[in-house]
């Protein structure tokens, strides 16, 4: 894939106070590629995404997203975030606002898109992860796998060029995650960039261009979903791939 | 109410051991109390003939008398629905109160006399004066948690300071130290801004600390959903973590107001004519200091039972996205 990088990571390094949660962390995203995470609790993937938006900041490398680089000094912090969605594992939906107002928030307060547009796109997508008449609740008053599917409507009413997703399904009882499962690949058929921290292996298999293995805070394999799954080369992911795929 | 259980529970006061040791408490303690000088007793004149001779058998008699009354009360009022029971208590309640202020035979002539002045001059005071402090109080409590929760230095240290001291001295101090104190710095200040400045500091720094918890109170989830989107600092403040933390913060802010309406009595000693001042000096020249006091005590009671409905009101109208 020649495409644009939208994501571009090199030798990035991130410390929380001793301990060396990202080690020398190199990873380009292009323009339409999807990519998923894997590895072990506490292999650094959380901390590998959130840094991507500057959630967290990272000591050593560079990290450019859509030609910015992301800094401590950056100036244009809102301008990046407000066009890197970001769909969290508790959702974080603002409980105090309805649904349709979780969707039209971001693109009047950050944008300054006028009111009835913003309703109009937050209907829209609303519609597309197939919840319209859901709008006028409030998020307690949905099921965990409707209040992900919210979220993901939130990120997308920001019309972001990547999309970045932190284990969106592991919260969710295990009726619910496909119903999120397939709002996600719909959004890759339609050519979303992705960037996803799942444990979904058949999600992974179906969706993903790459596949990255994360242990130890590092990148310890990354290959196609075919190779990844099919012909695993590190003894860390063989064994992850066991642990995972036996039940 | 708390989250009541499904499970009918027993009615506390129908429990045969709880109606008879009520009945033994209160038999004892009008026993010991010796009613036989009271009206109480001319009324049981029939039973127990001259109530001043009739020693122990007619305070006995008294005593019965008066358990056999309450028991009964108490028993009666469990059989009602909650709301009614909750009623007819506030009403016993506030018709006990009235035959104690009773005993003090109140001119009420010298109240209707003096009421108008005491509202006209004493109450609108007390209001200005606390609405006006409530207001600042609200705005330094705002900064000043949002003072105490950022990693500037400076900002830190003299929201922690200010809360710090203006904690640790009693109000009654602040309001002379204010209106003594600032003339000295050249600053001549005036009775009435000198007691609203020293209310709202006073308060501010309460409630800071209020404001501060129910900041933090909300989800660090929150903050990161904000951030991802683009909000920045403030817009996340005020559209996101305010909000949420009024439900929080409401209850124990309304307790402050309530505290301040009264504690605005304190600046009563630098010669503001609140609702306090004019209760402590109307009744002076005619010495009928209970019939004003008596008076304005049922006025701040009023006001704060306007300030307790307004505060449910808001809290019924922030219960509204917790409901299932
Ligand atoms: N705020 C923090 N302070 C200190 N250490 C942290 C902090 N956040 C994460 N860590 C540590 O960094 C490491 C990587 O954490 P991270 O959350 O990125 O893991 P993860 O791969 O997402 O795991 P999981 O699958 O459990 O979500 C962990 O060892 C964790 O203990
Ligand atoms: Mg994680």
């Amino acid at each position: 894939m020649s495409a644009e990088a939208i994501i571009e990571a090199k030798a990035v390094s991130k410390w929380y106070g001793q301990f060396h949660a990202l080690k020398d962390i190199n990873l380009t995203v292009h323009k339409g590629e999807r990519i998923v995470i894997c590895g072990p609790s506490g292999s650094g993937k959380s901390t590998l995404i959130r840094c991507f938006n500057r959630l967290e900041a990272h000591q050593e490398g560079d990290i450019v997203v859509n030609g910015v680089a992301l800094h401590g000094k950056m100036e244009n912090v809102a301008a990046v975030r407000s066009n890197v969605g970001m769909v969290f594992q508790h959702f974080n939906l603002f409980p105090h606002m309805t649904v349709l107002m979780n969707c039209m928030a971001g693109p009047m307060w950050v944008k300054g898109v006028s009111a009835a547009e913003a309703r109009k796109t937050a209907l829209q997508f609303l519609e597309r992860v197939r919840i319209p008449e859901q709008a006028n609740k409030f998020p307690v008053q949905l099921s965990g796998g409707q209040q992900q599917r919210v979220a993901i409507a939130r990120s997308l009413c920001m019309k972001p060029d990547v999309m970045l997703f932190d284990e969106p399904t592991s919260a969710l009882d295990p009726e619910m995650v496909s119903e999120v499962l397939e709002t996600m690949t719909g959004l890759a058929r339609d050519g979303m960039t992705m960037v996803c921290v799942t444990h979904e292996m058949g999600f992974a298999r179906a969706v993903a261009d790459r596949v990255i293995f994360m242990d130890a805070g590092q990148i310890v394999e990354e290959a196609t979903p075919d190779e990844f799954f099919s012909r695993p080369r590190h003894d860390r992911t063989k064994l992850f791939l066991s642990q995972i795929l036996k039940h | 109410m708390l989250y009541p259980d499904t499970v009918e529970a027993e009615i506390l006061v129908h429990k045969p051991w709880f109606v008879a040791t009520m009945f033994a408490i209160v038999l004892l303690i009008f026993m010991a109390l010796n009613m036989s000088g009271t009206s109480f007793a001319e009324l049981m004149r029939p039973v127990i003939g001259e109530p001043s001779t009739s020693g122990l058998y007619g305070r006995f008699a008294i005593g019965f008398a008066i358990a056999v009354i309450f028991t009964l009360n108490v028993v009666l009022i469990g059989f009602a629905p909650l709301r009614l029971q909750i009623g007819i208590v506030w009403l016993e309640l506030l018709l006990l109160f009235i035959a104690f202020f009773e005993t003090f035979h109140l001119s009420l002539p010298f109240i209707r006399e003096k009421l108008p002045f005491l509202i006209s001059q004493g109450v609108v005071t007390t209001l200005y004066v606390s609405a006006i402090s409530i207001v600042i109080a609200s705005v330094i409590a705002v900064a000043g948690a949002v003072a105490k929760l950022s990693s500037n230095g400076f900002a830190y240290a003299i929201a922690s300071f200010y809360t710090s001291f203006f904690r640790g001295l009693p109000l009654l101090m602040q309001v002379y130290l204010i209106y003594l104190g600032l003339p000295q710095l050249g600053f001549v200040i005036n009775a009435v801004p000198a007691g609203i400045l020293a209310l709202s500091l006073c308060y501010g720094a309460y409630m800071t600390e209020i404001f501060r918890s129910g900041i933090q109170s909300i989800d660090r989830g929150q903050w990161e959903a904000s951030r991802s989107m683009g909000f920045g600092f403030a817009l996340t403040m005020r559209r996101i973590i305010l909000p949420q933390a009024l439900p929080v913060i409401i209850p124990p802010t309304g307790n402050q107001f309530i505290s301040m309406l009264k504690d605005s009595s304190l600046v009563s000693v630098i010669g503001v004519w609140e609702l306090m001042f004019l209760a402590r000096t109307l009744g002076q020249k005619t010495f009928q200091h209970m019939e004003m006091l008596i008076s304005a005590a049922m006025i701040y009671w009023m006001l704060s039972i306007c300030l307790e409905l307004i505060q449910s009101r808001i809290e019924r109208h922030y219960a509204r996205s917790k409901v299932r």
